[in-house]
């Protein structure tokens, strides 16, 4: 696979998980994912062992913790809102260090707070050892519509192209004396905008043109094919599947 | 004499864009099997026109185009477009994949090749072209000259009858331009390279042809035509300073 264009989410590695085929993880994650929410929340300790298994992921994928909760970092907006819930919901009420708080509230901030974590968690995982390429062949294997596919494609091609062009008109604005200080420079910024994007338009139907000329007749021709073995797929879905036990057990108890 | 099949022939091509500007008035010219031809022409006479109807991109004007006696048209576009391999002038426009390696796949996995074929067509373009060690490498994360490169094996992992190159040289340092002169004269393909850079012309290529208003106004020896003070003036074709094509002795 593609050696050089590593995100700055992807970790370099040889581990069993980084050898699994792409769409395996991206199924396996999905799954995780799905059952984790639909766990009772009442049920605790399950979040706990939901917890355990991501942290045995990781540990088999040789992703240190300290990397793992920095990217967890991405979540803190979201628990902003998880904890104004006790304050704001109706119902019932506790007294917590002399605050009076809403139970269901509560229950609701952990709800997110818990499932909101595990969920981010094991993405940070899938993208900290599958390379963005891959991802995307996972997605096409997974026949994800292929417009999408292609257009998540082309951002990844395209997004340092536009971005230095983005950079060049800066540079064009500054050498001749701009400078954005406040609102009254927004229209020149605005115009800026509105160039950079009919160049990209004008860029889009030239490369169109270059795929037209090889052969392009609307849908992208398979150059890696990736397959996974029966042998590759249990020990993808051995996480998700351990989570449903666990489910089930959240919900039996 | 003409050889039986010519790789390319053009004739009485005439083309006007919808909104009414006429940009052929009757184009008539043919490039035989193995030669390299530049098409010369000052900015707007209508070389990126004509390319476009090389492969069938633009179509709807009079008059026909036959790629090795196949004529351009709805019914074989896979195969022309195959036969026709276009570099355009913008590298970045032509590598629109995530690695090396896919883009040069892209056009032969288009026309229906996979697993080993395709890779070794893909490793051998990549070699006719000296970049092979770049196989996975983004393309822009690679110089300027190497894209170009690039962009020159996508199209010959497709095998082309005819090469047909936009500006080859533009923004290319010397050496870089040197590299690909070297490249495109090594490769057993026939060339038509569209160009204002006329030391590039009388470099790589013995034939030229001037477009001018739509029309070829010259057809000729490179050298010949590049000495033609008065024809050069006539198209506004200019030679860089102190230029002198009959000082130009070429090499074998």
């Amino acid at each position: 696979m593609g050696a050089g264009h590593a995100h700055r989410l992807y970790r370099h590695g040889h581990s069993p998980v980084h050898g699994l085929p792409p769409h395996t993880k991206i199924a396996a994650t999905f799954a995780f994912v799905i059952v984790v929410v639909s766990t009772p929340r009442e049920a605790m300790w399950a979040f706990g062992l939901y917890a355990l298994l991501l942290a045995a992921v990781a540990y088999a994928a040789r992703v240190p913790a300290g990397f793992l909760l920095k990217r967890l970092l991405i979540e803190v907006p979201f628990v902003a809102f998880a904890v104004l819930m006790p304050f704001v919901a109706e119902g019932e009420r506790v007294e917590v260090l002399g605050m009076s708080l809403s139970v269901g509230g509560l229950w609701g901030a952990w709800n997110v707070l818990a499932k909101g974590t595990l969920g981010v968690a094991a993405s940070v995982l899938l993208a900290s050892t599958t390379e963005l390429r891959e991802l995307l062949l996972g997605l096409q294997r997974l026949r994800l519509p292929p417009l999408l596919v292609q257009i998540a494609s082309f951002m990844i091609r395209y997004g340092d192209v536009i971005t230095d062009e983005m950079r060049r008109m800066r540079i064009a604005r500054e050498s001749r004396g701009f400078e954005a200080k406040g609102i009254r420079h927004w229209g020149v910024l605005a115009k800026s905008a509105g160039a950079l994007f009919i160049r990209s338009y004008e860029r889009g139907e030239r490369v169109h043109l270059a795929m037209v000329s090889r052969g392009y007749a609307g849908s992208m021709p398979v150059i890696d094919e990736v397959t996974a073995s029966r042998a590759q797929w249990s020990y993808a879905l051995a996480l998700p599947a351990a989570a449903l036990v666990v489910c089930l057990l959240g919900w039996s108890l | 004499m003409e050889p039986v099949t010519a790789s390319l022939e053009v004739s009485g091509l005439a083309f006007a864009y919808p909104d009414g500007h006429q940009a052929l008035f009757g184009v008539d010219f043919s490039i035989a099997r193995g030669e390299r031809v530049a098409l010369l022409g000052p900015n707007g006479a209508g070389k990126t026109t004509l390319v476009l109807h090389l492969n069938g991109i633009l179509t709807g004007g009079t008059g026909t185009v036959t790629v090795a006696g196949l004529p351009v048209g709805k019914q074989h576009m896979a195969e022309i477009r195959r036969r026709v391999g276009i570099v355009f002038q913008d590298p970045d426009d032509q590598l629109f994949m995530p690695t090396v390696r896919e883009d040069v796949a892209f056009g032969p996995a288009a026309a229906g090749l996979k697993g080993a074929e395709l890779e070794e067509r893909v490793d051998r373009a990549l070699a006719l072209v000296g970049m092979r060690e770049f196989k996975d490498r983004p393309p822009h994360h690679l110089s300027f000259g190497q894209r170009r490169r690039v962009a020159v094996a996508t199209v010959l992992a497709m095998e082309p009858e005819i090469l047909v190159l936009d500006e080859p040289s533009s923004n290319l340092d010397p050496a870089s331009r040197r590299e690909l002169a070297d490249i495109l004269r090594s490769l057993d393909v026939t060339v038509l390279m569209v160009t204002h850079d006329l030391p590039y012309a009388l470099e790589l290529c013995p034939r030229s042809l001037v477009l001018s208003e739509g029309v070829i106004a010259a057809d000729g020896r490179t050298a010949d035509l590049l000495g033609d003070e008065e024809l050069m003036r006539a198209h506004r074709l200019e030679l860089p300073f102190g230029f002198d094509p009959r000082s130009v002795r070429m090499g074998a």
